[in-house]
Protein backbone atom coordinates (compact mmCIF):
# COMPACT_ATOMS: atom_id res chain seq x y z
CA UNK A 1 0.00 0.00 0.00
CA UNK A 2 1.02 3.26 -1.03
CA UNK A 3 0.84 6.26 1.41
CA UNK A 4 0.39 9.91 1.10
CA UNK A 5 -0.44 12.17 4.31
CA UNK A 6 -1.52 15.67 4.06
CA UNK A 7 -0.50 18.02 7.38
CA UNK A 8 -3.34 20.65 8.07
CA UNK A 9 -7.06 20.46 7.79
CA UNK A 10 -7.63 23.63 7.23
CA UNK A 11 -8.61 25.06 3.73
CA UNK A 12 -5.80 23.34 1.82
CA UNK A 13 -5.69 20.12 3.40
CA UNK A 14 -9.06 19.23 3.71
CA UNK A 15 -9.79 20.30 0.05
CA UNK A 16 -6.79 18.32 -1.33
CA UNK A 17 -8.21 14.94 0.78
CA UNK A 18 -11.56 15.33 -0.85
CA UNK A 19 -9.65 15.53 -4.67
CA UNK A 20 -7.12 12.92 -3.99
CA UNK A 21 -9.72 10.24 -2.29
CA UNK A 22 -12.38 10.73 -5.26
CA UNK A 23 -9.43 10.20 -7.56
CA UNK A 24 -7.13 7.33 -6.29
CA UNK A 25 -7.59 3.58 -5.66
CA UNK A 26 -8.47 2.41 -2.18
CA UNK A 27 -6.82 -0.79 -2.46
CA UNK A 28 -3.77 0.77 -3.39
CA UNK A 29 -3.59 4.70 -1.68
CA UNK A 30 -3.98 5.37 1.68
CA UNK A 31 -4.38 9.02 2.69
CA UNK A 32 -3.81 10.44 6.32
CA UNK A 33 -4.46 13.80 7.68
CA UNK A 34 -3.18 14.99 10.46
CA UNK A 35 -4.11 18.11 12.71
CA UNK A 36 -4.15 19.00 16.28
CA UNK A 37 -7.30 20.80 16.34
CA UNK A 38 -11.01 19.13 16.12
CA UNK A 39 -12.70 22.40 14.75
CA UNK A 40 -12.42 23.96 11.55
CA UNK A 41 -12.95 27.94 11.54
CA UNK A 42 -14.66 29.83 8.44
CA UNK A 43 -11.98 32.32 8.87
CA UNK A 44 -13.33 34.92 6.08
CA UNK A 45 -16.00 34.77 8.53
CA UNK A 46 -13.95 36.51 11.53
CA UNK A 47 -14.27 39.69 10.15
CA UNK A 48 -17.48 40.00 10.77
CA UNK A 49 -17.74 39.08 14.37
CA UNK A 50 -16.10 42.60 15.58
CA UNK A 51 -19.31 43.99 14.33
CA UNK A 52 -21.52 41.63 15.64
CA UNK A 53 -22.55 40.84 11.99
CA UNK A 54 -21.60 37.01 12.37
CA UNK A 55 -21.30 35.13 16.17
CA UNK A 56 -19.16 32.42 17.28
CA UNK A 57 -21.49 29.86 15.49
CA UNK A 58 -21.40 31.25 12.24
CA UNK A 59 -18.02 30.43 11.67
CA UNK A 60 -17.48 26.69 13.31
CA UNK A 61 -18.01 23.28 12.28
CA UNK A 62 -16.43 20.12 13.19
CA UNK A 63 -13.28 19.39 10.89
CA UNK A 64 -14.49 15.84 10.87
CA UNK A 65 -17.75 16.63 8.60
CA UNK A 66 -15.73 17.33 5.97
CA UNK A 67 -12.94 14.38 6.04
CA UNK A 68 -14.60 11.83 3.64
CA UNK A 69 -14.86 8.60 4.08
CA UNK A 70 -11.43 6.42 3.26
CA UNK A 71 -9.33 8.95 4.46
CA UNK A 72 -7.95 8.29 7.89
CA UNK A 73 -7.95 11.65 10.15
CA UNK A 74 -5.50 11.61 13.20
CA UNK A 75 -5.68 14.43 15.89
CA UNK A 76 -2.46 15.06 16.66
CA UNK A 77 0.40 17.68 17.06
CA UNK A 78 3.08 17.15 14.97
CA UNK A 79 6.78 17.06 15.93
CA UNK A 80 8.72 17.10 12.80
CA UNK A 81 9.09 16.55 9.27
CA UNK A 82 12.50 13.72 8.36
CA UNK A 83 12.34 14.82 4.66
CA UNK A 84 15.45 12.58 4.15
CA UNK A 85 14.13 9.78 5.08
CA UNK A 86 10.29 10.52 4.09
CA UNK A 87 8.75 9.92 7.53
CA UNK A 88 6.44 12.51 9.74
CA UNK A 89 7.03 12.10 13.30
CA UNK A 90 4.11 13.04 15.88
CA UNK A 91 3.73 14.55 19.25
CA UNK A 92 4.34 11.29 21.35
CA UNK A 93 6.19 8.97 19.10
CA UNK A 94 4.30 8.12 16.53
CA UNK A 95 6.07 8.24 13.12
CA UNK A 96 4.01 8.14 9.94
CA UNK A 97 5.80 6.97 6.84
CA UNK A 98 4.99 8.53 3.11
CA UNK A 99 5.37 8.07 -0.53
CA UNK A 100 4.37 11.84 -0.76
CA UNK A 101 3.55 14.37 1.61
CA UNK A 102 1.67 17.77 1.66
CA UNK A 103 2.17 20.83 3.61
CA UNK A 104 -0.64 22.65 4.11
CA UNK A 105 0.27 23.87 7.80
CA UNK A 106 -0.89 27.48 6.75
CA UNK A 107 0.20 30.63 8.67
CA UNK A 108 -0.60 31.93 12.36
CA UNK A 109 -0.48 35.44 14.20
CA UNK A 110 2.61 35.55 16.41
CA UNK A 111 1.95 38.67 18.89
CA UNK A 112 5.16 37.83 20.97
CA UNK A 113 7.18 39.47 17.87
CA UNK A 114 6.50 42.74 18.67
CA UNK A 115 7.54 44.02 22.00
CA UNK A 116 4.63 45.17 23.89
CA UNK A 117 1.77 43.60 21.59
CA UNK A 118 1.34 41.04 23.94
CA UNK A 119 1.21 42.83 26.92
CA UNK A 120 -1.35 44.37 29.56
CA UNK A 121 -3.44 46.18 26.88
CA UNK A 122 -3.90 42.88 24.63
CA UNK A 123 -7.81 42.01 24.68
CA UNK A 124 -8.53 45.17 26.73
CA UNK A 125 -7.67 48.24 24.27
CA UNK A 126 -5.24 46.05 21.67
CA UNK A 127 -7.17 43.22 19.48
CA UNK A 128 -6.25 41.09 16.42
CA UNK A 129 -9.60 40.01 14.66
CA UNK A 130 -7.87 36.74 12.87
CA UNK A 131 -8.59 34.26 15.97
CA UNK A 132 -11.99 33.65 17.04
CA UNK A 133 -10.67 35.20 20.61
CA UNK A 134 -9.55 38.58 19.28
CA UNK A 135 -12.34 38.91 17.00
CA UNK A 136 -15.25 38.27 20.02
CA UNK A 137 -12.65 40.44 22.41
CA UNK A 138 -13.22 43.27 20.10
CA UNK A 139 -17.39 42.59 19.49
CA UNK A 140 -17.34 42.93 23.29
CA UNK A 141 -14.86 46.02 23.55
CA UNK A 142 -17.15 47.66 20.57
CA UNK A 143 -20.22 47.56 21.87
CA UNK A 144 -19.30 49.65 24.94
CA UNK A 145 -17.02 52.29 23.27
CA UNK A 146 -18.03 56.05 22.70
CA UNK A 147 -14.92 56.62 20.03
CA UNK A 148 -11.73 58.36 20.01
CA UNK A 149 -8.84 57.34 17.86
CA UNK A 150 -9.05 53.86 16.14
CA UNK A 151 -6.36 52.44 14.90
CA UNK A 152 -5.78 49.29 12.12
CA UNK A 153 -1.64 48.32 11.99
CA UNK A 154 -0.26 45.94 10.14
CA UNK A 155 3.43 44.99 11.49
CA UNK A 156 4.92 42.73 8.63
CA UNK A 157 4.90 41.29 5.59
CA UNK A 158 3.56 39.09 4.07
CA UNK A 159 0.62 38.27 5.84
CA UNK A 160 -2.83 36.30 5.54
CA UNK A 161 -5.63 37.84 3.70
CA UNK A 162 -3.87 41.05 2.32
CA UNK A 163 -7.58 42.73 2.26
CA UNK A 164 -8.82 41.88 5.68
CA UNK A 165 -7.64 45.19 7.66
CA UNK A 166 -8.69 47.42 4.58
CA UNK A 167 -12.28 45.81 4.70
CA UNK A 168 -11.84 46.00 8.93
CA UNK A 169 -12.07 49.63 8.43
CA UNK A 170 -14.56 50.31 5.72
CA UNK A 171 -16.92 48.14 7.77
CA UNK A 172 -15.52 50.15 10.84
CA UNK A 173 -16.58 53.24 9.15
CA UNK A 174 -20.00 51.78 8.83
CA UNK A 175 -20.93 50.28 11.88
CA UNK A 176 -19.64 53.81 13.83
CA UNK A 177 -21.81 55.36 11.25
CA UNK A 178 -24.78 53.73 12.16
CA UNK A 179 -24.51 53.55 15.61
CA UNK A 180 -24.29 57.37 14.69
CA UNK A 181 -20.76 57.87 16.26
CA UNK A 182 -18.66 58.32 13.46
CA UNK A 183 -17.94 61.65 13.98
CA UNK A 184 -17.07 60.70 17.45
CA UNK A 185 -14.24 57.76 16.09
CA UNK A 186 -10.87 58.96 13.90
CA UNK A 187 -9.74 56.00 12.05
CA UNK A 188 -6.29 55.67 10.72
CA UNK A 189 -4.91 53.01 8.52
CA UNK A 190 -0.84 51.89 9.23
CA UNK A 191 0.68 50.19 7.04
CA UNK A 192 4.83 49.05 6.34
CA UNK A 193 3.99 49.45 2.79
CA UNK A 194 4.28 52.33 0.81
CA UNK A 195 0.65 52.67 0.02
CA UNK A 196 -2.93 51.00 0.73
CA UNK A 197 -2.33 48.32 -1.43
CA UNK A 198 0.60 47.03 -3.43
CA UNK A 199 -0.19 47.27 -6.65
CA UNK A 200 -0.43 50.63 -8.63
CA UNK A 201 -4.59 50.19 -10.13
CA UNK A 202 -5.76 48.54 -7.28
CA UNK A 203 -4.37 51.17 -4.89
CA UNK A 204 -5.68 54.04 -6.45
CA UNK A 205 -9.23 52.98 -6.26
CA UNK A 206 -9.02 51.88 -2.20
CA UNK A 207 -7.25 54.78 -1.72
CA UNK A 208 -9.92 56.92 -3.18
CA UNK A 209 -12.68 54.71 -0.83
CA UNK A 210 -10.57 55.64 2.12
CA UNK A 211 -10.33 58.94 1.47
CA UNK A 212 -14.24 59.10 0.41
CA UNK A 213 -14.48 57.35 3.73
CA UNK A 214 -12.40 59.97 5.68
CA UNK A 215 -9.97 57.20 6.69
CA UNK A 216 -6.41 58.03 7.06
CA UNK A 217 -3.86 56.47 5.71
CA UNK A 218 -0.19 56.13 6.95
CA UNK A 219 2.80 54.36 4.97
CA UNK A 220 5.70 53.59 5.57
CA UNK A 221 5.28 52.62 9.05
CA UNK A 222 7.66 49.61 10.21
CA UNK A 223 6.43 48.78 13.92
CA UNK A 224 9.00 48.64 16.41
CA UNK A 225 7.06 48.45 19.25
CA UNK A 226 4.12 49.13 21.11
CA UNK A 227 4.38 51.82 24.39
CA UNK A 228 1.40 50.24 26.33
CA UNK A 229 1.56 53.25 29.40
CA UNK A 230 1.47 56.47 26.87
CA UNK A 231 -0.37 54.31 24.23
CA UNK A 232 1.58 55.08 21.12
CA UNK A 233 2.80 52.54 18.24
CA UNK A 234 6.63 53.73 17.31
CA UNK A 235 8.74 52.69 14.37
CA UNK A 236 11.99 51.70 13.79
CA UNK A 237 13.04 54.90 12.55
CA UNK A 238 11.20 56.59 15.34
CA UNK A 239 7.77 57.95 14.51
CA UNK A 240 4.91 57.81 16.74
CA UNK A 241 1.28 57.21 16.69
CA UNK A 242 -1.21 57.73 19.26
CA UNK A 243 -4.31 55.38 19.82
CA UNK A 244 -7.02 54.26 21.99
CA UNK A 245 -7.65 51.50 20.38
CA UNK A 246 -5.47 49.32 18.13
CA UNK A 247 -6.48 46.25 15.82
CA UNK A 248 -3.22 45.00 14.91
CA UNK A 249 -2.25 42.15 12.01
CA UNK A 250 0.37 40.50 14.24
CA UNK A 251 3.64 38.76 12.16
CA UNK A 252 2.46 35.93 10.65
CA UNK A 253 4.24 33.08 10.21
CA UNK A 254 4.08 29.14 9.44
CA UNK A 255 3.81 26.91 12.27
CA UNK A 256 7.33 26.23 14.59
CA UNK A 257 7.31 22.04 13.31
CA UNK A 258 8.49 23.60 9.69
CA UNK A 259 11.29 25.31 12.06
CA UNK A 260 11.88 22.14 13.98
CA UNK A 261 12.11 20.09 10.45
CA UNK A 262 14.55 22.53 9.01
CA UNK A 263 12.42 23.23 6.02
CA UNK A 264 11.30 26.83 6.48
CA UNK A 265 12.95 30.69 5.47
CA UNK A 266 13.35 33.22 8.44
CA UNK A 267 9.27 33.24 8.82
CA UNK A 268 8.75 29.46 8.42
CA UNK A 269 7.18 29.36 5.24
CA UNK A 270 8.87 26.60 3.09
CA UNK A 271 10.64 27.46 0.56
CA UNK A 272 8.29 26.00 -2.65
CA UNK A 273 8.91 26.28 -6.36
CA UNK A 274 5.86 29.08 -7.31
CA UNK A 275 5.38 27.17 -10.26
CA UNK A 276 4.98 23.42 -9.57
CA UNK A 277 4.37 23.71 -6.07
CA UNK A 278 6.58 21.23 -5.24
CA UNK A 279 9.22 22.11 -1.94
CA UNK A 280 12.54 23.25 -3.22
CA UNK A 281 14.24 20.71 -0.61
CA UNK A 282 12.71 17.32 -1.17
CA UNK A 283 11.03 15.80 -4.28
CA UNK A 284 8.24 14.46 -3.04
CA UNK A 285 6.62 16.84 -0.66
CA UNK A 286 4.07 19.72 -2.23
CA UNK A 287 3.24 22.34 -0.19
CA UNK A 288 -0.32 23.99 -0.39
CA UNK A 289 -1.61 27.35 1.16
CA UNK A 290 -0.17 29.71 3.32
CA UNK A 291 2.40 27.25 4.12
CA UNK A 292 5.02 28.03 1.38
CA UNK A 293 6.43 31.13 0.52
CA UNK A 294 5.48 31.64 -3.13
CA UNK A 295 4.84 35.08 -4.01
CA UNK A 296 0.73 35.81 -4.12
CA UNK A 297 -1.66 36.44 -1.37
CA UNK A 298 -1.96 34.06 1.56
CA UNK A 299 -6.16 33.29 0.87
CA UNK A 300 -8.32 30.71 0.39
CA UNK A 301 -8.96 31.94 -3.40
CA UNK A 302 -4.75 30.90 -3.83
CA UNK A 303 -4.55 27.49 -2.20
CA UNK A 304 -8.15 26.55 -4.08
CA UNK A 305 -6.56 27.41 -7.23
CA UNK A 306 -3.22 26.09 -6.56
CA UNK A 307 -5.22 22.50 -5.16
CA UNK A 308 -6.25 22.04 -8.95
CA UNK A 309 -2.54 22.38 -9.97
CA UNK A 310 -0.98 20.40 -7.23
CA UNK A 311 -3.17 17.66 -7.91
CA UNK A 312 -2.33 17.54 -11.54
CA UNK A 313 1.54 17.26 -10.86
CA UNK A 314 1.37 15.04 -7.90
CA UNK A 315 -0.70 12.71 -10.18
CA UNK A 316 2.19 13.09 -12.67
CA UNK A 317 5.02 12.93 -9.66
CA UNK A 318 3.15 9.38 -8.89
CA UNK A 319 3.43 8.10 -12.73
CA UNK A 320 7.26 9.06 -12.93
CA UNK A 321 5.76 11.94 -15.75
CA UNK A 322 7.62 15.56 -15.67
CA UNK A 323 5.32 18.30 -13.68
CA UNK A 324 3.84 19.95 -16.11
CA UNK A 325 1.11 22.18 -14.61
CA UNK A 326 2.56 25.41 -13.60
CA UNK A 327 0.53 27.46 -11.05
CA UNK A 328 0.16 31.35 -11.92
CA UNK A 329 -0.61 32.86 -8.33
CA UNK A 330 -3.88 33.54 -9.18
CA UNK A 331 -5.87 35.28 -6.03
CA UNK A 332 -9.60 36.26 -5.92
CA UNK A 333 -10.56 38.34 -3.42
CA UNK A 334 -14.30 40.04 -2.42
CA UNK A 335 -13.02 43.39 -0.40
CA UNK A 336 -15.95 44.70 1.65
CA UNK A 337 -16.76 48.11 1.66
CA UNK A 338 -19.37 48.86 3.69
CA UNK A 339 -23.33 49.37 3.65
CA UNK A 340 -23.89 46.53 1.84
CA UNK A 341 -21.47 47.22 -0.91
CA UNK A 342 -18.23 45.51 -2.19
CA UNK A 343 -15.28 45.38 -4.58
CA UNK A 344 -13.70 42.09 -5.74
CA UNK A 345 -10.00 42.07 -7.11
CA UNK A 346 -8.49 38.97 -9.58
CA UNK A 347 -4.73 38.82 -10.29
CA UNK A 348 -1.72 36.78 -10.19
CA UNK A 349 1.91 36.76 -10.30
CA UNK A 350 2.39 39.14 -13.36
CA UNK A 351 -0.79 40.85 -13.94
CA UNK A 352 -2.19 43.45 -10.99
CA UNK A 353 -5.52 43.63 -10.14
CA UNK A 354 -7.12 45.34 -13.32
CA UNK A 355 -11.14 47.01 -13.60
CA UNK A 356 -13.36 44.38 -15.52
CA UNK A 357 -16.15 41.75 -15.15
CA UNK A 358 -15.83 38.45 -13.44
CA UNK A 359 -16.17 35.45 -14.29
CA UNK A 360 -18.38 36.06 -17.67
CA UNK A 361 -16.18 38.77 -19.84
CA UNK A 362 -18.87 41.64 -20.17
CA UNK A 363 -21.31 40.10 -18.31
CA UNK A 364 -20.29 39.66 -14.90
CA UNK A 365 -22.33 39.31 -12.63
CA UNK A 366 -19.41 40.62 -10.41
CA UNK A 367 -17.45 44.46 -11.17
CA UNK A 368 -13.85 44.19 -10.89
CA UNK A 369 -12.33 47.25 -8.95
CA UNK A 370 -16.00 48.88 -8.91
CA UNK A 371 -17.55 48.87 -5.60
CA UNK A 372 -21.25 47.31 -5.79
CA UNK A 373 -23.66 46.22 -3.62
CA UNK A 374 -23.76 42.36 -5.91
CA UNK A 375 -19.81 42.13 -5.42
CA UNK A 376 -21.34 42.39 -1.26
CA UNK A 377 -23.60 39.32 -2.15
CA UNK A 378 -21.21 37.59 -3.94
CA UNK A 379 -19.39 37.60 -0.41
CA UNK A 380 -21.92 37.00 1.83
CA UNK A 381 -23.15 33.51 -0.56
CA UNK A 382 -19.40 32.89 -0.45
CA UNK A 383 -19.99 31.07 3.08
CA UNK A 384 -22.54 28.67 2.12
CA UNK A 385 -20.38 27.81 -1.13
CA UNK A 386 -16.98 27.15 0.97
CA UNK A 387 -18.79 24.73 3.44
CA UNK A 388 -20.71 22.58 0.53
CA UNK A 389 -18.58 22.95 -2.40
CA UNK A 390 -15.18 24.38 -2.03
CA UNK A 391 -13.98 22.47 1.26
CA UNK A 392 -15.42 19.26 -0.62
CA UNK A 393 -13.29 19.91 -3.63
CA UNK A 394 -16.12 19.84 -6.21
CA UNK A 395 -15.79 22.44 -9.04
CA UNK A 396 -16.68 26.33 -9.03
CA UNK A 397 -16.97 27.62 -12.31
CA UNK A 398 -13.82 29.31 -11.90
CA UNK A 399 -11.36 28.00 -14.22
CA UNK A 400 -7.86 27.75 -11.95
CA UNK A 401 -5.37 29.76 -13.97
CA UNK A 402 -6.43 33.55 -14.47
CA UNK A 403 -7.74 34.91 -17.41
CA UNK A 404 -7.55 37.75 -19.16
CA UNK A 405 -10.89 37.87 -20.76
CA UNK A 406 -13.45 40.35 -19.23
CA UNK A 407 -10.18 42.93 -17.91
CA UNK A 408 -9.46 46.27 -19.21
CA UNK A 409 -5.64 47.17 -19.54
CA UNK A 410 -5.22 50.49 -18.10
CA UNK A 411 -2.12 52.29 -18.47
CA UNK B 1 14.11 53.62 -19.23
CA UNK B 2 16.73 56.05 -19.21
CA UNK B 3 20.51 56.50 -19.17
CA UNK B 4 22.47 57.99 -16.05
CA UNK B 5 26.38 58.53 -15.30
CA UNK B 6 28.07 57.54 -12.42
CA UNK B 7 31.35 57.11 -11.52
CA UNK B 8 32.50 57.82 -15.66
CA UNK B 9 30.30 55.00 -16.51
CA UNK B 10 26.72 55.35 -18.62
CA UNK B 11 24.56 52.96 -16.95
CA UNK B 12 20.56 52.45 -17.36
CA UNK B 13 18.50 52.92 -14.46
CA UNK B 14 14.50 52.41 -14.27
CA UNK B 15 12.20 55.12 -13.58
CA UNK B 16 13.08 54.87 -10.11
CA UNK B 17 16.66 54.77 -10.31
CA UNK B 18 17.49 51.18 -9.80
CA UNK B 19 20.20 49.95 -11.89
CA UNK B 20 18.94 47.89 -15.41
CA UNK B 21 21.96 45.40 -15.62
CA UNK B 22 23.22 43.83 -12.46
CA UNK B 23 26.31 43.85 -14.08
CA UNK B 24 27.23 47.42 -14.29
CA UNK B 25 27.40 47.83 -9.88
CA UNK B 26 30.23 48.90 -8.54
CA UNK B 27 31.37 50.45 -4.89
CA UNK B 28 32.14 53.67 -7.12
CA UNK B 29 28.47 53.60 -9.03
CA UNK B 30 26.96 52.52 -5.35
CA UNK B 31 28.46 55.55 -3.72
CA UNK B 32 27.69 58.34 -6.31
CA UNK B 33 23.80 56.82 -6.02
CA UNK B 34 23.98 56.72 -2.56
CA UNK B 35 25.47 60.79 -2.40
CA UNK B 36 22.54 61.89 -4.73
CA UNK B 37 20.11 61.38 -2.37
CA UNK B 38 22.91 62.82 0.96
CA UNK B 39 23.87 59.12 2.12
CA UNK B 40 28.07 58.80 2.26
CA UNK B 41 28.73 54.93 1.68
CA UNK B 42 30.59 53.39 5.20
CA UNK B 43 31.91 50.36 5.33
CA UNK B 44 28.69 49.25 7.40
CA UNK B 45 26.52 50.33 4.34
CA UNK B 46 29.02 48.05 1.67
CA UNK B 47 28.50 44.99 4.41
CA UNK B 48 24.90 45.53 3.45
CA UNK B 49 25.08 45.59 0.15
CA UNK B 50 26.95 43.00 -0.04
CA UNK B 51 24.81 40.66 1.71
CA UNK B 52 21.64 41.75 -0.09
CA UNK B 53 23.99 41.14 -3.49
CA UNK B 54 24.23 37.42 -2.15
CA UNK B 55 21.38 36.74 -1.20
CA UNK B 56 19.53 38.01 -4.39
CA UNK B 57 22.27 35.97 -5.94
CA UNK B 58 21.27 33.09 -3.96
CA UNK B 59 17.47 33.58 -5.35
CA UNK B 60 16.48 34.39 -1.39
CA UNK B 61 13.36 37.26 -1.11
CA UNK B 62 14.46 40.02 0.91
CA UNK B 63 12.98 41.57 4.21
CA UNK B 64 14.04 44.41 6.68
CA UNK B 65 13.05 41.29 8.86
CA UNK B 66 15.54 39.29 7.01
CA UNK B 67 18.76 41.95 6.87
CA UNK B 68 17.73 42.29 10.62
CA UNK B 69 18.59 38.59 11.57
CA UNK B 70 21.66 38.52 9.05
CA UNK B 71 24.31 39.42 12.02
CA UNK B 72 25.07 42.71 10.12
CA UNK B 73 23.21 45.38 11.78
CA UNK B 74 19.63 44.96 13.48
CA UNK B 75 16.39 47.00 11.97
CA UNK B 76 16.79 50.47 13.93
CA UNK B 77 20.72 50.06 12.61
CA UNK B 78 19.54 50.09 9.07
CA UNK B 79 16.71 52.67 9.40
CA UNK B 80 19.82 54.77 10.81
CA UNK B 81 21.96 53.64 7.19
CA UNK B 82 19.01 54.52 5.21
CA UNK B 83 16.64 56.56 6.45
CA UNK B 84 13.13 56.75 5.24
CA UNK B 85 13.11 53.20 3.28
CA UNK B 86 16.11 50.87 4.62
CA UNK B 87 15.23 48.00 1.90
CA UNK B 88 14.71 50.29 -0.89
CA UNK B 89 17.06 52.29 -0.97
CA UNK B 90 19.96 49.52 0.48
CA UNK B 91 18.12 47.76 -2.68
CA UNK B 92 19.04 50.64 -5.00
CA UNK B 93 22.47 50.87 -4.21
CA UNK B 94 23.29 46.73 -4.06
CA UNK B 95 22.32 47.29 -7.67
CA UNK B 96 19.19 44.99 -7.39
CA UNK B 97 15.81 45.01 -8.14
CA UNK B 98 13.18 47.16 -6.25
CA UNK B 99 12.23 44.84 -3.40
CA UNK B 100 8.30 43.81 -4.67
CA UNK B 101 6.07 43.16 -2.08
CA UNK B 102 3.69 40.31 -3.27
CA UNK B 103 0.81 41.03 -1.55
Amino acid sequence: MKKIVILGAGTAGTMMANKLRKALDRDEWAITIVDQFKTHYYQPGFLFIPFGIYQKEDVIKPKADFIPAGVTMIYSAIDRIEGDASKVHLDGGKVLNYDFLIVATGTKTNPDETPGLKDKLWYKEIFDFYTINGALALQKFLKGWEGGKLVMAITELPYKCPVAPLEFVFLADAYFTGLGIRDKVEITYVTPMPGAFTKPVATKMLSELLAEKNIEVIPDFYIERVDNDEKKLISYDEKEIDFDVLTVVPVNMGDEMIERSGLGDDLNFVPTDKHTLQSVAHENIFVLGDASNIPTSKAGSVAHFAADILFENLMSAIEGRPLHAKFDGHANCYIETGFGKGALIDFNYDTEPLPGTFPLPGIGPFGLLENTKINHYGKVMFRWIYWHILLKGKELPVEPLMTMAGKKKVN
Amino acid sequence: MAEKTFAGKTVEVTAEGYLVNKSDWSKEVAAEMAKEDGIELTDKHYEVLGYLREQEAAGASLTIRKVGKSGIVDIKGLYQLFPGGPLKLSSKYAGIAKPASCV
